[in-house]
């Protein structure tokens, strides 16, 4: 049985995807209604799972015959034994976690190579809003401050120095703005970056 | 009056084996009665077939009603039917009732031809890979190489995760809904308690009392008043009943005042009045024995490491009798045997029951999962 492949993939998630290796186990975490799952499975067959906390988007999984476990990624990923996974996917989900540290160090535990993605808030509009006073909201953190999921903001070069400060090793960068690549001063002019990490 | 989406009225039919079936105690019953119900059409190639296993009081009859004037239909009326999430206009569904049992099916209450009186304490014990081996039986009976699904709640949930390890060729997804790996300790008291209601009760003369032209009420209510606390969470029990009074006042006595012991107390007296004790006292020591991994060195994932079928994983957030935590562990052993399955924590107030309950992200999740199964069958 196959499905229709869906070529509307978000520009953040097809670059995941040409990272995935054809034949993988890939864990997608915060992994919505599926669909880059789906998209992996159908142009690459690599199986795996996806993590989420909101049954309606697991109902989304399963409707798009994607196995799904539901589950609350602060409280670890204690399911998952040690290097089970060839890659561990978080994406736009880092921010709202309340343990990253830890996340991050079970994104490595639990898989070979871990695919990380984050609004990046050193994206100038971010910087100028904070100058004219005000708390950004843009297309990559598109809340308020008073309804803002997020409460571990970082930027490009941030994210760096925590990868650094651990002996996590940078495999891959990619930073975007509306889904097209930014090579120049990337913390400044991209609004999202993508991280391929591997464990020290 | 038609009801809408129902299955309508059904009638129980009876198979009839005469093969042994030698039982994992090592007794052996020579022929046995399988009374079941079916809903739907078996498709061509007989790929659309579903298997409702029943939990602990339950029985084969899952949709529609015997009767015009039936008070309820079957106990899974709401998910089973055209247009339900387990859609009879797609799926050929059978409901059983298990070896043991007291509704039509060869148990302790039927009469053992060897005797002519009924098998009471002489019932051999029968467990849950004793029943999925019965059920296989009936499988052949009707023609069913391989089940699309096996579905149950709680007791039944075990039974749908034995039959992906007993036979692994034979079921295509497996859904256990409400369940656990094997039973905790407290499961286990619990059960105990139910039980020495049931042995201790004057009436039961040793699981014979049918000679004596009587029966163990008494012991069969207490047990089941106790059961249906455990598959109440306390939010739920406030929630319905709080500490409401009959009368508005205390009475100072042990008469009903509060509405949770009238509750429990018409409850128990329902059941007593049509439940087998025998059959009560097997089902719940079928509970006790499960334990899947035991034969497999203890791990879980190594018993379930031949199973080939997809697993669809469901537990609700106020059911402490089988928690979350141990779908979780089944949940666990599956993902480290690299079994394709998913898991969903249903919220609810309802505890163990709620896999009863018509909740809608619970259908919704049922009928996604199931639709996709339904697609398989048609291609």
């Amino acid at each position: 049985m196959s499905r229709p492949v869906t070529n509307k993939l978000r520009p953040d998630l097809l670059r995941i995807a040409n990272w995935i290796k054809p034949d993988t186990r890939v864990l997608d975490l915060g992994c919505g209604d599926g669909s880059l799952l789906v998209h992996l499975r159908d142009t690459k067959q690599v199986s795996g799972y996806g993590v989420e906390i909101d049954v309606s988007n697991v109902i989304a999984c399963v409707a798009n015959g994607v196995d799904v476990i539901q589950n609350d990624l602060d409280s670890g990923l204690a399911g998952f034994e040690s290097d089970s996974f060839d890659f561990v996917v978080l994406s736009l989900t880092l921010q709202s976690m309340r343990h990253v540290e830890r996340v991050v160090e079970e994104m490595l535990r639990v898989g070979h190579e871990a695919i990380v993605t984050f609004p990046n808030f050193g994206y100038w509009k971010n910087r100028l809003q904070i100058f004219q006073g005000h708390m950004p909201v843009s297309e990559t953190i598109p809340y308020e401050w008073y309804n803002t999921p997020n409460i571990h903001l970082c930027t490009v070069r941030d994210f760096e120095f925590f990868c650094e400060a651990r002996g996590i090793h940078l495999l891959d960068r990619v930073v975007l703005h509306e889904g097209v690549d930014v090579d120049i001063l990337p913390n400044l002019f991209g609004s999202l970056a993508i991280y391929r990490i591997r464990r020290p | 009056m038609a009801e809408p989406n129902s299955v309508g009225i059904v009638t129980a039919q009876t198979a009839h084996f005469d093969q042994p079936l030698t039982l994992m105690s090592g007794a052996v019953l020579p022929a046995y009665d399988l009374t079941y119900e079916t809903y739907g059409r078996l498709n061509a190639d007989k790929s659309n077939a579903i298997l409702i296993c029943h939990a602990l009081s339950g029985h084969h009859h899952v949709a529609g009603r015997h009767r015009l004037d039936d008070k309820s239909p079957g106990w899974w009326d709401n998910m089973i039917g055209p247009g339900k999430p387990i859609d009879t206009n797609r799926f050929f569904v059978v409901g059983v009732n298990n070896l043991g049992g007291c509704h039509g099916s060869t148990g302790p209450s039927t009469i053992n031809p060897d005797t002519g009186k009924p098998y009471g304490s002489r019932f051999p014990l029968v467990l849950v890979a004793d029943w999925v081996n019965a059920q296989a039986r009936l499988a052949d009976y009707l023609g069913i190489q391989q089940w699309a699904a096996v579905v149950g709640g709680s007791l039944g949930g075990m039974q749908a995760l034995r039959w992906s390890i007993s036979f692994p060729e034979r079921i295509r997804h497996s859904i256990v809904i409400a369940s656990a790996p094997k039973l905790t300790a407290q499961n286990i008291a619990f059960n105990d308690v139910a039980r020495q209601a049931i042995l201790t009760d004057p009436d039961f003369h040793g699981g014979d009392f049918y000679e004596h032209h009587t029966v163990p009420k008494r012991g069969l209510r207490l047990a089941r008043m106790l059961g249906h606390i455990t598959y109440l969470s306390d939010d739920g029990m406030g929630e319905k009943f709080g500490r409401m009074l009959r009368s508005g006042e205390y009475k100072y006595g042990f008469d009903v005042e509060f509405e949770i012991e009238s509750y429990l107390r018409f409850q128990g007296d329902r059941f007593s009045g049509t439940f087998d004790a025998n059959t009560y006292l097997i089902m719940t020591k079928a509970l006790d024995y499960f334990d899947p991994a035991r034969h497999y060195e203890h791990s879980l994932s190594k018993a379930l490491e031949q199973a080939k079928a997809r697993f669809l994983v469901v537990s609700f957030t106020s059911d402490w009798r089988f928690s979350p935590a141990r779908s979780k562990e089944i949940v666990k052993a599956l993902l480290d045997a690299k079994k394709h399955v998913s898991y969903a924590e249903i919220e609810s107030a309802h505890g163990h029951d709620a896999f009863l309950m018509d909740d809608k992200p619970y259908h919704d999740l049922m009928r996604a999962y199931m639709t996709n199964i339904a697609k398989e069958c048609a291609a």
